[in-house]
């Protein structure tokens, strides 16, 4: 099957984008087209109108300046390789060796994985991990949503049709910290049956803080403050963490779906955040 | 409709496109460059692998319309005339396709992945193919092949 018609709009400044949002009905806005090509290409969307905001190059800059500032419409290939990133973000560089392949990297924005929202992204989970703000703008106003509020429902963000995704601030943790991201997929590069990120700082063998964020798992990804605050303030030994996790790992609502069962999930997520935990206390260890 | 201007294998077009057609049926349907291959239209399968301003992209995940101003480059962009791409050699001398409908994808993407990488490891091959799918399962000359192009391309890079 193929896309269904639509008019196509391919703005070159941001102020014409917001005026078309503004103005046209049933859009889809389209950045890397990762996600959305497919979706149209099945037909699982038919808009009237679709933007193309690939044009758009004020949205496609990375900068440092107390935030690790990222346009929306930056290539996951330009994160995975640009220097800020790389000293600031480290977890996102490890995180991209699971989206798609190294074409889809070519094209894939950072924007495009927020606002898709797909419940098994590892973008979200890091913009969670660091309470990102997104600014997004409409013709009238810019707004900053914190990275908490922005998930509302599955594949569905907290940004009002009219509105654009712009940038991504993120602050940084203060050094030292550990950091561990782990994951499981049928085929590398497929979405994730379970995934977790896990920022941690240990301070004379106790966990003084701690950040986890899942997907896969539910039908958003979210951060596990749950699991947070079981392990926020008591030492770090990894058998007790493996008894420590139990209760909040009964507390998530795991997906039942074609692919494996819930308990399955459950089962997978906790192998896979007591490797994460582990991972990102050996890296705060060797700091 | 709207018109487009692209250059393709070195060869400038001008043409008047439906706004939803893909890059790919594009390619081959206007273009009649019916190399590049449509095996899943879902981004997932690779057959439709093309450079678009030298980095390789699927084809199938982009409008027509969207690459207006860029530089395409196609499996029938590679050779020289008689003379083969050093990819598309490695692929021929070491038997590195079955039934061929993957191949153009296999030979985009592997000329990307092994660029500036002359030590490129098989298991790195292996990985770099995730967004490349063989029906026949032929992989194994695949790799061979590009372990051998990739050899080449450092042979050359020394001399």
């Amino acid at each position: 099957m193929k896309a269904s018609a639509f008019s196509y709009h391919k703005p070159i400044s941001l102020e014409d984008a917001l005026s078309l949002l503004e103005s046209e009905e049933e859009v889809k806005i389209l950045a890397g087209g990762q996600s959305l090509m497919p979706m149209l290409n099945m037909r699982f969307v038919q808009p009237e109108a679709v933007i193309d905001v690939n044009e758009i190059e004020e949205l496609a800059t990375i900068s440092f300046n107390d935030n690790v500032e990222i346009g929306a419409l930056t290539r996951q290939k330009t994160l995975g390789t640009h220097s800020i990133i790389k000293q600031h973000l480290p977890i996102m560089q490890e995180a991209l060796k699971w989206v798609g392949h190294f074409q889809t990297q070519s094209r894939g924005t950072i924007g495009g994985s927020l606002c898709h929202l797909d419940p098994a992204s590892e973008l979200p989970m890091i913009a969670l991990l660091y309470d990102a703000e997104l600014e997004v703008a409409s013709k009238s106003a810019t707004r900053i949503i914190p990275m908490k509020e922005w998930a509302l429902a599955y594949m569905m963000p907290s940004i009002a049709p009219e509105e654009l995704l712009t940038k991504i601030l993120i602050k940084p943790w203060g050094m030292p910290y550990g950091y561990g991201f782990q994951e499981f997929a049928r085929r590398h590069g497929d979405f994730a049956i379970a995934a977790v990120g896990c920022l941690l700082k240990l301070q004379d063998g106790v966990i003084s803080e701690i950040a986890i964020s899942i997907g896969g798992v539910e039908d958003v990804p979210r951060r596990f403050i749950e699991c947070e605050d079981v392990l926020r303030g008591s030492k770090y030994d990894i058998e007790e963490v493996k008894k420590q996790i139990i209760g909040p790992l009964d507390q998530i609502n795991y997906i039942d779906d074609s692919l494996v069962t819930g308990s399955y999930r459950q089962k997978l997520l906790k192998g896979l955040l007591v490797r994460s935990i582990e991972q990102a206390a050996s890296r705060a260890n060797s700091l | 409709m709207t018109e487009v201007t692209l250059t393709v294998n070195g060869k400038k077009y001008t043409q008047n496109v439906f706004d939803h057609v893909l890059l790919s049926d594009f390619i081959r349907e206007k273009l009649k460059l019916t190399g590049t291959h449509i095996g899943c239209d879902t981004s997932q399968c690779g057959a439709c692998v093309i450079h678009l301003d030298g980095k390789s992209i699927k084809s199938c995940t982009m409008l027509a319309v969207q690459a207006d101003g860029c530089d395409v480059l196609t499996i029938e962009g590679l050779a020289d005339g008689d003379v083969l791409h050093p990819m598309q050699r490695a692929f021929h001398e070491n038997h590195g396709l079955q039934c061929g409908f993957c191949t153009p994808g296999m030979i985009m993407s592997a000329i990307e992945l092994i660029k500036g990488k002359p030590d490129i490891t098989e298991q790195e091959i292996r990985q770099g193919l995730e967004g490349n799918l063989c029906r026949c399962t032929g992989y194994q000359n695949i790799v061979k092949s590009i372990q051998e192009a990739a050899k080449n391309e450092n042979n050359l890079t020394n001399r």
